[in-house]
């Protein structure tokens, strides 16, 4: 009964983010202006609302481990972990999109200067090592409290990264690559659509995996008492 | 002293411990058995709160500082000499007369001569002994102890049995799997079998 | 308050007495960290500027720590004396305070010998680079003594923790060179002195969690 509700709420939630995303790009497209210079400029419709959707999945991750430490109820350990597996998967389609677009506007698939990009790609380093921690630590109470730890690091760890990016810069090479086109209220509403379907795509795919991953352990459950 | 209530444990995959039940007072003695593998460290481990359990309850009327455990391995830094050893630990209990109670100690397991040498140059007998002072150190009231003739001679033995012959008031629980070798003492007796 | 700092200087003392007996992690800190200098000679072309060096003495500095992390908890994970530690009614970050106080020791004995073999090989040591240098330790062994405790409990351990620890020191590298070369070098103290309280405050209130159950 539990089960078939969530799932409906993810059907539910997967609906309307097939309907947001569909009309976001179509305002995006149809609707809003071009930005003045930057051709590629529509890529941003999809890979700002992408990494925004990244942050809040890696904050909702944090927010459950912060509860595991709390409770020590164990079904935050896995809400936990399917929360920042979705932000890593957001975080590989931030760095996908925001080469693309380094890419049409500036020639190069990668650049030092463009801040998110490179906060991404710390934060994938990090992620992936949160995983690497996961995989290599046997499964049980000691490895759920230490990923959580681990978890609330990578919170702390994102604003003083981007912070420290910043810093970087002063003394790497000074920033001679602008971006800054004048955003129209038309843009806006587009964005802020857009960003509401990666809300909802994010939190329907975080469902699915999650009552995927209960599934399997309840099965296994099951299969030990039959054993 | 200690009550349990259908307490289990797993390891990953691995179910070690299931559906045990205990309920001894204070003073008693409780002897744990069973074969190898059936969970008697997991058990004394659950005891003195260095895991907890997956299923099931457990409550220990004895904080930290009043439990006094002899593990499987002897807990003890092997660069350091056994004398050293005790100092830190009887600074981290806070044990009053520290010097004295660790010099009687050390008299008491003969390891007086050798206090200080290095841990790892001790014979696994004197180890043992060692980790029995540790054990002791702090005169818990919850003495835990894991097949605690492991390694030891006639005269280690004798000592050991000595030491839970003397203590009024003092609850122990012990797992072996020579139940032969204490007697008379223990007042409960717990048999795991292997899940 | 008392208590507390007793335990955590018996607990330090005891670090420093099982190296000085074993002298497994100094000696291989201090060849490793002159080592890197020299290989580093040979991997910048020549006129490079002095910036290249300075972030090369960084680099060597992080490595030669990860070596000491990777020791840390060598001593407690065998024969698992962590669990003695743990039984032990000390407060639990009293542990962590006395690991990180001794890597702090470990990591200042090392960089006595790699700072004046900097400045014979490459470029004079700067006051800003030692505060630099001073701060960037406390945070990595903040941090690094969590981490190890960390992987102690995992497999592969020795090959985990560089990965755990590399994304959280990416920003003691942007203080460290940035107080090394910067006009400003004030800031990127500053900016050292900041992560080191973020990351001290959160490692001591985690340390029980990686431990315990």
């Amino acid at each position: 009964m539990s089960t078939s509700l969530r799932n409906n709420g993810a059907a539910l939630l997967s609906l309307l983010a097939a309907a947001l995303l569909v009309a976001g790009f179509a305002l995006a497209f149809f609707w809003a202006p071009e930005a003045q210079g930057d051709p590629a400029f529509r890529i941003f419709y999809l890979h700002v609302p992408v990494a925004l959707t990244a942050y809040a999945a890696f904050g909702w991750g944090g927010w459950k481990a912060l509860r595991l430490l709390w409770t020590r109820d164990d079904r935050y350990d896995l809400e936990s972990y399917v929360a920042i597996h979705m932000g890593v998967i957001f975080g590989l389609l931030t760095l996908v999109t925001g080469s693309v677009w380094a890419r049409y506007t500036w020639g190069v698939w990668w650049t030092w200067d463009e801040r998110q990009l490179v906060l991404f790609l710390v934060l994938f380093l990090f992620y992936s090592a949160y995983f690497m921690l996961r995989f290599s630590t046997p499964a049980g109470p000691r490895r759920a409290r230490t990923s959580a730890v681990y978890a609330l690091f990578g919170v702390a760890l994102i604003p003083v990264s981007f912070l420290a990016i910043r810093l970087a810069e002063r003394y790497i090479h000074p920033v001679v690559l602008t971006r800054d086109p004048k955003i129209e209220s038309e843009m806006l509403l587009s964005f802020f659509v857009c960003l509401g379907g990666t809300l909802a795509l994010g939190g329907a795919l975080y469902l699915v995996e999650l009552a995927g991953k209960r599934a399997d352990a309840r099965l296994r459950e099951l299969r030990e008492l039959l054993a | 002293m200690i009550r349990a209530r259908g307490v289990g444990r797993r390891f990953g995959e691995k179910r070690v411990l299931a559906g045990v039940d205990v309920d001894i007072g204070d003073g008693a003695f409780l002897l744990v058995t069973g074969p190898n593998g059936a969970g008697k460290t997991t058990l004394l481990r659950l005891i003195a709160r260095l895991i907890v359990p997956t299923t099931g309850e457990i409550h220990v009327a004895a904080d930290r500082s009043r439990i006094g455990f002899l593990a499987h391995e002897p807990l003890v830094y092997r660069e350091l000499t056994p004398l050293e050893n005790l100092e830190l630990y009887g600074r981290l209990y806070r044990v009053r007369e520290r010097r004295e109670r660790i010099g009687m100690l050390l008299e008491r397991f003969g390891l007086w001569d050798a206090r200080h040498e290095r841990t790892d140059e001790l014979s696994r007998g004197m180890l043992q002994r060692l980790a029995l002072c540790r054990a002791l150190l702090h005169e818990p009231e919850l003495l835990l102890l894991d097949e605690p003739f492991t390694a030891l001679d006639a005269t280690g033995a004798k000592l050991l049995l000595d030491e839970l012959n003397h203590q009024q008031g003092r609850t122990i629980v012990v797992a072996s799997h020579q139940p032969e070798r204490f007697g008379e003492r223990p007042t409960a007796r717990l048999s795991l079998a292997p899940t | 308050m008392t208590a507390y700092l007793s335990d955590v200087a018996a607990l330090t003392r005891k670090d420093l007495l099982v190296e000085l007996r074993s002298r497994d992690t100094v000696p291989a800190m201090l060849l490793f960290v002159v080592g890197g200098l020299v290989v580093f000679h040979f991997a910048l072309a020549e006129d490079s500027s002095r910036l290249a060096s300075a972030g090369m003495l960084w680099i060597a500095l992080l490595f030669t720590a990860l070596l000491a992390l990777v020791r840390s908890f060598v001593a407690e994970r065998d024969e698992a004396v962590i669990d003695g530690l743990l039984l032990a009614p000390c407060d639990r970050s009293a542990i962590w305070l006395g690991k990180t106080l001794s890597v702090v020791a470990f990591l200042a004995l090392a960089e006595l010998v790699a700072l004046p073999a900097f400045a014979l090989f490459y470029e004079p040591v700067t006051w800003e680079l030692v505060a630099g240098v001073a701060l960037a330790n406390i945070g990595i062994a903040a941090v690094g003594t969590l981490l190890g405790a960390m992987a102690a409990a995992a497999r592969a351990r020795e090959l985990l923790l560089p990965l755990l620890f590399m994304p959280l020191a990416i920003p003691l590298i942007v203080g460290g060179v940035g107080a090394t070369l910067a006009e400003d070098p004030g800031r990127y103290l500053g900016f050292l002195a900041l992560y080191d309280l973020i990351f001290a405050i959160l490692s001591w209130a985690s340390f029980e969690y990686v431990v315990t159950e």
